[in-house]
């Protein structure tokens, strides 16, 4: 249950962007979580809408992209998925495998949107 | 509609943490050795029994990390190493920052391997890199053939794994084998050990090992 720590980066990374003064409203925060990041997509929005009360974030609701597992071979370079965690190559039986994609936790971008009767 | 690009990594303070630790151990000689096993797998005892095998050997210093207790740091005091216990209060891994205010508190200048023996938990200590040298992952044979499918990350990460509880093999299903196999497809690179605390058998190797990573002459 690293989810609440995780959460907190992403809620410190964000205010550190925020503009100082602005009459617009946070709406999404968005996030890419690689497929091996160990992390509960579920859980971490929970902690993050617990987090995010009484902050200038309030409202704003996280959006997770999950990002599959890709892997690449360094002997044959076929690019492929591994079905159950098989980091060998399909192609020529190679184990030494480069993890391509699916390893990602990164704050992507916030979205603000105007609010009504701002200008 | 307006949008902020951001694109950091949400762990990147850890990461910067890790490798100011990462840096500082390099510097001063210290193999730091990440010890990352489920909960009851037998990392504190392997560590008594490498500790006792590597005395007078080497200069070994201990980071113990628990959720509630200091008993892993009471058993290991008892060799007469150096150890700081970090009580994470409910937390279930160790973070980079954690070890670094530990690191203040060892004698490294005097240190050639520290272990850190992370919270038992095979998901998230895999994310933390807390600086370390190398991860070694520590499973016992009452765990199953199926945990490194299940736990990718803490296996493909793993420079070494040790399998322990061998004594227990006549009473299980066990296949090490199989468990070697899929082991092997997470991770073609990983170094195995099989071990057992009660009889000793495969400590002598471990300990080779672990001495041929340092700047010791095994």
């Amino acid at each position: 249950m690293h989810e609440l720590s995780v959460a907190r980066n992403i809620v410190e990374i964000v205010e550190q962007h925020l503009p100082s003064a602005t009459s617009r409203r946070f709406k999404t925060v968005r996030i890419r979580v690689g497929e091996i990041a160990n992390v509960v997509p579920e859980s971490l929005a929970f902690c993050f809408g617990a987090l995010i009360e009484g902050t200038a974030l309030q409202g704003s609701s996280l959006e997770i992209e999950r990002i599959p597992l890709g892997c690449r071979c360094r002997g044959c370079h076929r690019a492929f998925q591994p079905s159950h965690f098989a980091f060998l190559c399909p192609e020529c039986g190679n184990g030494d495998i480069e993890i391509v994609s699916g390893t990602e936790l990164n704050v992507v971008e916030i979205e603000l949107v105007n609010v009504e009767g701002g200008p | 509609m307006n949008v902020i690009t951001i694109e950091r990594k949400i762990l990147e303070k850890n990461d910067e943490v890790a490798l100011q630790n990462r840096t500082f151990l390099e510097k001063l000689g210290v193999v730091a050795i990440n010890l990352l096993s489920s909960p009851g797998s037998g990392k504190t005892s392997l560590l008594e029994c490498v500790l006792e095998r590597l005395q007078g050997r080497v200069a070994v210093a201990v980071i113990e990390g628990d959720v509630h207790t200091d008993l892993d740091s009471q058993r290991v005091a008892r060799y007469g190493v150096p150890v700081v216990q970090i009580v994470t209060h409910g937390g279930c891994h160790l973070e980079a920052k954690l070890v670094q205010d530990a690191l203040a508190r060892l004698p490294l200048e005097r240190t050639q391997a520290l272990f850190i023996e992370n919270v038992g938990n095979l998901v998230c200590p895999a994310n933390y890199d807390l600086g370390e040298a190398m991860k070694v992952v520590v499973i016992s044979t009452t765990e199953g053939e199926d945990k490194p499918l299940k736990y990718p990350a803490a296996f493909r990460n793993a420079h070494a794994l040790i399998i322990n509880k061998t004594d227990l093999l006549p009473y299980l299903s066990l296949r090490v084998e199989d468990l070697k196999r899929n082991a092997r497809q997470v991770n073609p690179a990983l170094v195995m050990f099989e071990t057992s605390c009660v009889t000793g058998t495969g400590i002598a190797e471990c300990c080779e090992w672990l001495l041929g990573r340092t700047s010791v002459t095994p």
